[in-house]
């Protein structure tokens, strides 16, 4: 690794790294943001405090059970409408599987807000729905739904799963055997990063969520816009502090997870 | 053969029927609720004729294509990058590149605003050097960094991910033929990424067109279609004219992932 | 306690109409290796995977093993073991549970089965590697496992899918000596589909040579090499050299001068011999000019124009001769023998 980089080296690097500055300066300053006693007078002048944070988790904790809640509920749901239709597709490439997964991932090629409405107008006046938290679970699983069918879907052609299962048929495994011990197994890395992804994705979903949502089923995301349009700015930058705190563990499992998984197609 | 068939509709039925209840069904619906307004289906010619809408599409159009060709610059030149060198704190600079993949507009809107807002560092730090505060984060400039803000991550992802597959025997080949960096760059390494910048270029346009959290949050003075349509539905209460804008939104969108996807040949789709 | 498979009118046909393999009868004796030679596309992994029960034949056609009628058994019923080209081993289980889960699916207990993973793990001498995982293997431990798992379950019928094709030369040709005893010692009906000659020789009692979607002749394999009786199977197995003239007092005559006719019929007439049955030999009676001569190690090929209407390729363990020198052949009883024509 001494070898003699030129200019061009010295240019990439250079210009790479003023990118990484653009998306990581205004994650630290916000995070910093959320911990200023006051942001006028700026955080040396004024102080650490947490303050604000407690202000925050007084204010929007049922924010964020709400969305921890709806977002372990579209794993659930994802993971059992999603798994089957991944293995299907695996099993059975073709006409029709193309126009499955055609339709579904029609949701993610449409925008949040024009699905939101549609779903109002759909289903907003069939009885309490409107206002159960489970209207806006619909939403978020119809958008994470294609991320848990993909990733699992490309692990399982990465591992080859249909000769694997051939082989598990010749030595006499039926097919809920077959499922338990081969198909489940060799597909995890897919499920882990599928499942990182609907979680994540979940719990930032904003576009949908805010046509969605109603006083009374108000989610992370929506409650941080609130706060932003209507609170000092140091409690919108706690409550993103909060958010960020949340998030970018999951994030950086998911990173891992899909170099994983991806290693995995590659490796193979 | 027939036992398959049916194994295979028990697996896909569950999502299937979700799908055709929660999915395709509310969308006829939205397409007939277009045409529920005073003119009818009219009201679908309407919007494409009427100035206030129509020049809201248009920049929308403009402000998407822009985003996805500064994105596809910039992804490009650091996804090959990481991607075809080697030093110590690269694994690091690619964590850095690619956290913000799923930070949703909201808190991209904020950001800006930490950025280039009435209190933002970019503010302070022209201000301190010309005394005059820059400041641009409530107009369309905001969201064109806001914008550019939450595209790099996926961009840079994919572009890397097709960088590492091209072979390094072309560009040995092609520099043994005599070519410099930049026909090297221009015949072998751009011919070899065109596909994966057909596929994040249209997942950039097209969540480029439909975002909404960071509009939302800068300002809601600023008018691209999916804040039209807020407004239409909640202010306005004009509900017609909202899911006919809603369903051209989609339109729109969902051709362009479609047109990338059919010349692409791989799976596209937007995501945010 | 051997078994005998037999396909009657077995055809196969795709869902998009394409027949991959025309009606056949193929009896394979209990306990003989069957190997199934053709290029690729001819129908051989169409026949394996009937036989296996991952496909099924088309109506009337029937599969037995012995007098039982599989055809409508799906492949995990049959009880037959399979090695995949890919070796298709489970990349969740480590080596020993590869080997044991067919045991594992036959509730076989702990005990006895850890006893049986370890004779199989030992007969293949790889004892060592039980508790390794199946992507540090290599290739040959691979094919390994990948047969110890097959024969652990105790098949009617071991079926192996081109299971030396992902070798590299050099252990090729090791396994294949390998497989051929084990194959002998066990005594089990197999059946084992190839591309490659070498192997199918070597490896088959009797061999198959399929060409789209039939078998084209079906013998022992020096019957094949010998007796062919299609240009096909002349041409695919081995080396061949055709010799077209005319047969005049029991005399094959060829551009560059005879040979004897060996008992080809008079008139003109096609005939065949391969490259060890021609020789250099200073009394011969057709004369050519050496193109060229390649050295393999123990003997020397050289090619000769002007012989034949086509160059002849002749084998010869002697000094090699230089190109454009002139040489005389003969040839070895039974060489030159009638060509098929078709």
């Amino acid at each position: 690794m001494t070898r003699h980089r030129g200019a061009g080296f010295a240019a990439g690097l250079a210009f790479t790294a003023l990118v990484a500055a653009f998306l990581i300066i205004p994650v630290i300053l916000s995070m910093l943001a959320g911990l200023t006693a006051n942001y006028q007078r700026g955080i040396i002048a004024s102080g650490v405090t947490l303050l604000w944070v407690d202000r925050v988790l007084e204010l929007y904790a049922h924010t964020i059970g709400l969305s921890v809640g709806i977002a372990l509920a579209a794993l659930v749901c994802t993971l059992v409408l999603g798994v089957p239709v991944a293995y299907a597709l695996a099993r059975h490439p073709g006409r029709f599987a193309r126009l499955a997964e055609e339709a579904l991932v029609m949701p993610v090629a449409i925008p949040g807000i024009a699905t939101g409405l549609a779903l109002i107008l759909a289903w907003g006046a069939v009885g309490e729905f409107r206002t159960h938290w489970s209207f806006i679970l619909v939403g978020h699983v119809l958008f994470t739904l294609p991320f848990m069918v993909r990733s699992t879907l490309a692990v399982m052609l990465a591992v080859n799963l249909p000769t694997l299962e051939e082989a598990a048929r010749s030595l006499g495994a039926g097919f809920l055997a077959r499922f338990r011990t081969v198909v489940l197994p060799n597909a995890a890395p897919g499920i882990l990063a599928g499942s990182l992804m609907v979680v994540t994705l979940s719990l930032g979903e904003f576009n949908m969520t805010l046509m969605l949502h109603t006083p009374f089923t108000m989610t992370l995301p929506v409650g941080l816009a609130d706060s932003y349009a209507s609170m000092r700015l140091e409690i919108g930058s706690a409550y993103t502090l909060v958010f960020l705190v949340l998030l970018i563990p999951l994030l950086v499992a998911l990173q891992w997870a899909s170099d994983r998984a991806f290693g995995l197609a590659v490796r193979r | 053969m027939g036992r398959d068939r049916l194994a295979l509709a028990v697996l896909v039925a569950p999502a299937i029927a979700f799908l055709a209840a929660f999915f395709l069904f509310p969308l006829v619906l939205m397409l007939r609720t277009g045409a529920t307004g005073p003119e009818g289906w009219a009201t679908y010619a309407i919007i494409l004729t009427n100035d206030r809408y129509l020049a809201s599409l248009w920049k929308t159009v403009a402000l998407a294509a822009s985003v996805t060709a500064a994105t596809l610059v910039v992804s490009g030149i650091a996804g090959v990058f990481l991607a075809r060198t080697r030093f110590r704190g690269r694994r690091l600079l690619t964590a850095f590149l690619t956290l913000p993949l799923a930070f949703p507009g909201v808190v991209i809107g904020f950001m800006v605003i930490l950025l280039a807002g009435r209190q933002g560092v970019i503010g302070e730090l022209s201000a301190a050097l010309t005394g005059e505060r820059l400041v641009f984060a409530y107009s369309l400039a905001g969201l064109f960094v806001g914008y550019l803000y939450f595209s790099i991550p996926r961009t840079v992802l994919t572009v890397m991910a097709a960088a590492e597959t091209l072979d390094p025997a072309l560009e040995e080949a092609a520099r043994s033929l005599g070519a410099s960096p930049w026909a090297v760059v221009r015949d072998v390494i751009i011919p070899g990424l065109k596909g994966a910048f057909l596929a994040a270029g249209a997942i950039c346009f097209a969540t480029a067109m439909g975002a909404f959290g960071t509009a939302f949050t800068l300002a809601t003075r600023i008018d691209v279609l999916p804040m039209v349509i807020y407004a239409e539905f909640t202010v306005g209460a004009n509900i017609a004219v909202a899911a006919a804008l809603s369903f051209l939104l989609g339109a729109i969108t969902w051709a362009v992932l479609a047109a990338a996807r059919t010349a692409a040949g791989g799976t596209v789709a937007a995501a945010g | 306690m051997s078994v005998e498979v037999a396909l009657c009118a077995c055809a196969f046909t795709h869902a998009d109409g394409t027949r991959a393999l025309l009606p056949t009868d193929l009896a394979i004796r209990p306990g003989e290796t069957l190997a199934v030679l053709g290029p690729s596309g001819c129908g051989k992994t169409t026949l394996l995977r009937l036989i296996a029960g991952l496909a099924f034949p088309d109506p009337p056609g029937r599969v037995l093993f012995e007098s039982r009628d599989v055809t409508r058994l799906p492949i995990e019923r049959r009880n037959v073991g399979m090695v995949f080209q890919s070796y298709a081993l489970f990349p969740n289980l480590d080596v020993a549970g590869n080997v044991g889960y067919g045991l594992w699916l036959r509730n076989v207990p702990k005990a006895e089965r850890d006893a049986r993973v370890a004779r199989w793990l030992a007969m293949m001498r790889i004892p060592e590697l039980a508790h390794r995982r199946v992507d540090q293997l290599s290739g040959g431990q691979r094919q390994r496992v990948a047969l110890a798992r097959a024969l652990a379950v105790e098949p009617a019928v071991l079926l192996l899918d081109e299971p030396l094709t992902a070798l590299d030369a050099k252990l090729r040709e090791e396994l294949r000596v390998e497989l051929a005893g084990l194959l002998r010692d066990l005594g089990i009906t197999s059946v084992f589909v190839t591309h490659d000659q070498a192997e199918a020789m070597a490896l088959g009692d009797r061999v198959a040579v399929m060409r789209a979607g039939k078998v084209e002749q079906l013998g022992a394999p020096e019957d094949i090499y010998r007796r062919p009786a299609t240009r096909f199977v002349a041409e695919f197995v081995g080396m061949l050299n055709v010799l077209a003239g005319e047969v005049r007092d029991g005399t094959l005559h060829l551009p560059g001068g005879s040979l004897p006719a060996n008992g080809l019929a008079p008139g003109p007439a096609l005939a065949g011999a391969r490259p060890e049955e021609l020789r250099l030999d200073p009394e011969g009676t057709l004369t050519g000019r050496v193109q060229a001569a390649f050295f393999l190690g123990d003997r020397v090929r050289v090619v000769v124009t002007g012989a034949a209407a086509n160059p002849i390729t002749v084998e010869t363990t002697g000094a090699a001769p230089r190109p454009g020198e002139v040489v005389r052949l003969s040839a070895a009883p039974p060489a030159p023998w009638p060509l098929p024509d078709a």
